[in-house]
C-alpha cells in the first residue's frame, strides 16, 4: 500500500532536513502509530505524504500501491485515497459544510471519472454516515468548521473520512483537544471503517489514544527517524518511561 | 414578490462548483454579431445631441435638457481623485449613436426583431422567449409561470433597447416597463416630472454627458399600493465598435409599493476600450420599497490589461417618502475600469438605505467602487457591506462616505468592508469618510483584510477539490452574505461569475 523509501524532507523556512532519512512500509488493512516527543518531524510527515506546499522533498520516494506520488498534486493524492485528518481543521466562513463535502466527494468522483452524486443522494449518504459519529444536521448546515468545538471539529474530519472512503487514512494528533467522551466516539468512527482494504497511519503523543484504536505497530520517530518499531506493547512503555528512556537506549 | 424576497433569505444552493465545473471558460460574452449598423458621426457636438434627440423623434423639452446638459458639460473637467489609470478618453473619437438598421421602425414586437439579435439574447441566455407571450399566447405564459419565476425583461443593444416582455400582463396593474425613449413619448408628464431630480444634470462629469447624449434605456413606474409580481430586468449590450453606451434608467416606486429590479450587462471582447457611462435614478414614495440588483460583467480587457470596458456610472436613489427603503445589491466583476457608487439620498424620515457589494478585480482591472449614504430624515436607517476581491494585478477600492446632517437625529448606520487578497501583486484599498453632525446618532465601521489563507486552500485541495475551485468556494464563502441579497434566480449566476472572473488567480 504505502511505502517510504530513504525520505528527507524540507521545510521552505528551515535550512536543515526536519525528516532526515525516514523509512516505513504499511500493508493493506494494517494500522501503525508513530508516537514520538515534540519536534521529531511527526506531523512534516504527515504535511509531506499528502503533498503540501512548501514541504520539499530533498531524498529518497513515497509509493502509494506501487507508483511514485511524489510528481501528484495534494488534490491527485486525494484522489488516489491519501486522507488526512488535520491536527488543527481550518474554519472557511461562509461554505457550508455539507456543501464543501459534496464538492471534495464530487471533485474525486470526477477525477475518478465515476459518476457524481447530486444533493439528494449525497444528503441521504450524509445522514447515513454521520448518524454514527453523532453529527446532527445541525452541524451539517454550519459554516465549515466555524464555531466548531475541539470535538466537533474531530468528529468532522472523521465524517469527511467516512464519505471520502480513502485507502490510507492519516490521523495528525486527532487525540488532541479531545475529552474522554470524545476520544470514545471518535475511536469508534475509525474503528468502525477499518477494513481489509484501508490502512491507517495515526500520529499520536500519547499512548491513550490506542486504547481504543489497536494499532498493529508501533514507531518510535525522534529527530526525523524511526528509531524503534514494535507491537502495542511499545506504546506503553513509552507511556511509562518516557521517550527520553528509548532515546538514551538508541545512543547507546 | 414577497415570496421573492423570502426564498432569497434562505440562500444558495449548496451545489456551486459543480455548475463552476461546466463554465470552464474564459469570458463567454465576448462574442459579437455582425449586425448592419446606424451610426451617427463620429464625436460630440451639439448637432449630434440635436440628432439623438431627433431620431428618438423627442419633444421639444427633452431636447432642450439635453442641450442645456451638452453646454454645461463642455465647461466641465474629467475627474481625476479615484484611484484608477486609465488612458485619457478622446470623447472626439467614440460613436455616440448606434443602431441597428433593422430597426428604423420601432419594433412593435419581438417578431419585427432582426433574427441576429434575437440570437445574441439567446446566446446571452436572456429569457426572451417570452416574445411568445407577446404575440398574445395568454394561456402559455400562465402555464409557464408555475414553472419557475416569472422576469420581465428590457433589452438593450448598443443604443436601443428591442423589446420588453411581459409589459401587458404588468399594464393591467397599472405598471409601465418600457424602453425610457418610449416613456418620454407615451409617459411624459412622469419622465418629466422625476428626471433629473435625483441625479442632476450638473451632479458629475460623466452624468452630465449622459444626460446631453443618453440614447435608451428603461423605465419602471409602479403605481400607489401595488407590489410588482415578478422580477423586473435589463440587460445591457455594448456590440458596436468605438461606441459608447449611455443608458439612462430611471425608477418610480409610488406609495405603498414594492419592486425587485436586475440589470445584467455584457459586451464583446475588443482589443480598444470602450465607454460606458449610464445614468440610473430611483426614487422611493412613502412606504416604498425598492430593490435594485447589478450582476455586471461588461468585458474586463485580456489578461496583459488590453481593451475593456472603461465603466462609468452615476446610480442613485432618493428615499423621498417616509419608511421608503431602497437595497442596492451589486456583483461587479467586468470592466477594465469601474467607478461607480450608488447612492441613497435618505430624505423621508425612517428611511432605510442598503448597500450589499462584491466587486472583483483581477489581471489588470481597476475598481473604484462604493456608496454614499445621506441621512437628511429622522430615523434613517442605512448598512453598508462591502466585499471587495483583488487577484492578479487588479487594484480594488472601496470608496465611501456616511453623511448624518443635524436635523437626522437618531440615525444608525453600520459599515463593514472586506477585503480579500489573492497572490501579492495586487490591491486593496479602503476610502471611508464617514460626517455625523447630529449626537443623537450612531455610526459603526468595520473593516477587514485577509488573503486566502494557504492552509485553507490545502485543506480543500486534500480532500480533492482542484486549486480554482477550491479558490472558488472560498471567496463564494466570503461574499455570502452580499450574493444572498440577490434575487433567487440570480444568485446562482453570480456565483459563477465570481469563479470565472477568478480563474487563473493562483498558482
Amino acid at each position: 500500500m504505502l511505502v517510504i523509501k530513504d525520505l528527507k524532507v524540507k521545510i521552505s523556512e528551515v535550512d536543515k532536513d526536519i525528516i532526515q532519512g525516514f523509512n516505513l512500509k504499511i500493508n493493506s488493512g494494517e494500522v501503525h502509530a508513530i508516537m514520538g516527543p515534540n519536534g521529531s518531524g511527526k506531523s512534516t510527515l504527515s504535511h509531506a505524504i499528502c503533498g503540501k506546499e512548501g514541504y520539499e522533498i530533498t531524498g529518497g520516494n513515497i509509493n502509494l500501491e506501487g507508483r511514485s506520488i511524489l510528481d501528484l498534486e495534494p488534490q491527485d493524492r486525494a484522489t488516489k485515497g491519501i486522507f488526512l485528518a488535520f491536527q488543527y481543521p481550518l474554519e472557511i466562513p461562509g461554505v457550508g459544510n455539507l456543501s464543501f463535502m459534496r464538492t471534495a466527494l464530487n471533485s474525486q468522483k470526477k477525477a475518478r471519472q465515476e459518476k457524481e452524486l447530486n444533493p439528494a443522494e449525497f444528503l441521504k449518504l450524509v445522514k447515513e454516515k454521520a448518524s454514527h459519529l453523532s453529527v446532527d444536521m445541525e452541524m451539517l448546515k454550519r459554516p465549515l468548521n466555524v464555531g466548531f468545538s475541539g470535538g466537533e471539529k474531530k468528529r468532522n474530519e472523521i465524517l469527511q473520512m467516512a464519505l471520502l472512503e480513502p485507502k490510507l487514512c492519516i490521523l495528525d494528533e486527532t487525540d488532541s483537544g479531545l475529552d474522554v467522551d470524545a476520544m470514545r466516539q471518535v475511536s469508534q468512527g475509525v474503528n468502525a471503517l477499518r477494513s481489509p482494504n484501508r490502512s491507517f497511519l495515526i500520529i499520536t503523543h500519547y499512548q491513550r489514544l490506542l486504547n481504543h484504536i489497536k494499532p498493529d505497530y508501533v514507531h518510535i520517530m525522534v529527530s526525523g527517524r524511526i528509531i524503534k518499531t514494535g507491537g502495542p506493547d511499545l506504546a506503553l512503555q513509552v507511556e511509562e518511561k518516557g521517550y527520553g528512556h528509548l532515546i538514551a537506549n538508541q545512543k547507546n | 414578490m414577497s415570496n421573492v424576497y423570502t426564498e432569497a433569505k434562505k440562500g444558495i444552493d449548496p451545489g456551486t462548483i459543480d455548475s463552476v465545473n461546466s463554465l470552464k471558460e474564459d469570458y463567454k460574452y465576448g462574442f459579437s454579431t455582425e449586425i448592419d449598423m446606424d451610426y451617427a458621426p463620429k464625436g460630440i457636438s451639439e448637432e449630434i445631441v440635436k440628432l439623438i434627440s431627433k431620431k428618438n423623434l423627442e419633444p421639444e423639452w427633452m431636447l432642450t435638457w439635453r442641450l442645456e446638459a451638452y453646454q454645461r458639460w463642455t465647461k466641465m473637467f474629467e475627474p481625476d481623485w479615484p484611484m484608477l489609470k486609465y488612458e485619457k478618453i478622446d470623447y472626439q473619437d467614440q460613436y455616440y449613436y448606434a443602431k441597428p438598421k433593422s430597426l428604423k421602425e420601432r419594433p412593435k414586437s419581438l417578431a419585427d426583431v432582426e433574427p441576429a439579435l434575437l440570437e445574441t439574447y439567446a446566446k446571452l441566455g436572456i429569457p426572451l422567449k417570452e416574445q411568445e407571450f407577446l404575440a398574445g399566447v395568454v394561456g402559455a405564459e400562465y402555464a409557464s409561470a408555475n414553472a419557475k419565476p416569472k422576469v420581465a425583461v428590457d433589452a438593450v443593444f448598443d443604443s436601443v433597447s428591442v423589446g420588453t416582455t411581459f409589459k401587458d400582463e404588468l399594464a393591467k396593474l397599472g405598471i409601465i416597463f418600457c424602453s425610457i425613449s418610449e416613456a418620454i413619448h407615451s409617459h411624459p408628464e412622469l419622465v418629466r416630472k422625476y428626471i433629473g431630480t435625483v441625479v442632476p444634470r450638473s451632479d458629475n462629469y460623466f452624468a452630465t454627458l449622459n444626460s446631453a447624449v443618453f440614447s435608451d434605456g428603461s423605465f419602471v413606474y409602479i403605481p400607489e399600493g401595488v407590489k410588482c409580481p415578478m422580477e423586473l430586468s435589463t440587460y445591457f449590450r455594448i456590440n458596436a465598435e468605438n461606441t459608447g453606451q449611455f443608458e439612462r434608467t430611471l425608477i418610480i416606486a409610488d406609495k405603498d409599493s414594492q419592486v425587485s429590479y436586475l440589470e445584467g450587462c455584457t459586451a464583446p471582447m475588443r482589443d480598444t476600450n470602450q465607454l460606458h457611462a449610464a445614468v440610473v435614478e430611483l426614487v422611493a414614495l412613502d412606504n416604498a420599497d425598492i430593490k435594485y440588483s447589478t450582476v455586471q460583467n461588461w468585458y474586463p480587457g485580456d489578461k496583459n490589461g488590453n481593451g475593456g470596458i472603461y465603466n462609468f456610472v452615476t446610480k442613485r436613489a432618493d428615499c423621498r417618502g417616509v419608511r421608503s427603503k431602497v437595497m442596492w445589491t451589486q456583483i461587479e466583476t467586468g470592466s477594465a475600469v469601474t467607478w461607480k457608487y450608488p447612492s441613497c439620498i435618505l430624505r423621508g424620515d425612517y428611511s432605510q438605505g442598503e448597500f450589499y457589494s462584491v466587486a472583483i478585480a483581477n489581471n489588470y482591472q481597476q475598481a473604484d467602487t462604493g456608496t454614499k449614504m445621506t441621512h437628511l430624515g429622522r430615523g434613517t436607517r442605512s448598512r453598508i457591506v462591502s466585499k471587495g476581491i483583488s487577484a492578479g494585478k487588479a487594484q480594488n477600492t472601496y470608496r465611501g462616505l456616511v453623511n448624518i446632517h443635524p436635523k437626522a437625529v437618531d440615525s444608525r448606520n453600520f459599515t463593514q468592508c472586506d477585503s480579500l487578497l489573492i497572490g501579492n501583486k495586487c490591491g486593496a484599498h479602503t476610502v471611508p469618510y464617514i460626517e455625523n453632525k447630529n449626537s443623537s446618532s450612531r455610526t459603526e465601521h468595520e473593516a477587514t483584510t485577509s488573503k486566502i489563507d494557504d492552509d485553507q486552500l490545502f485543506y480543500c485541495l486534500q480532500r480533492g477539490i482542484g486549486e480554482e475551485d477550491a479558490v472558488a468556494l472560498i471567496v463564494n464563502g466570503f461574499c455570502k452574505e452580499v450574493l444572498q441579497a440577490l434575487p433567487m434566480e440570480f444568485a446562482l449566476e453570480a456565483q459563477k461569475l465570481v469563479a470565472i472572473s477568478l480563474e487563473g488567480s493562483v498558482g
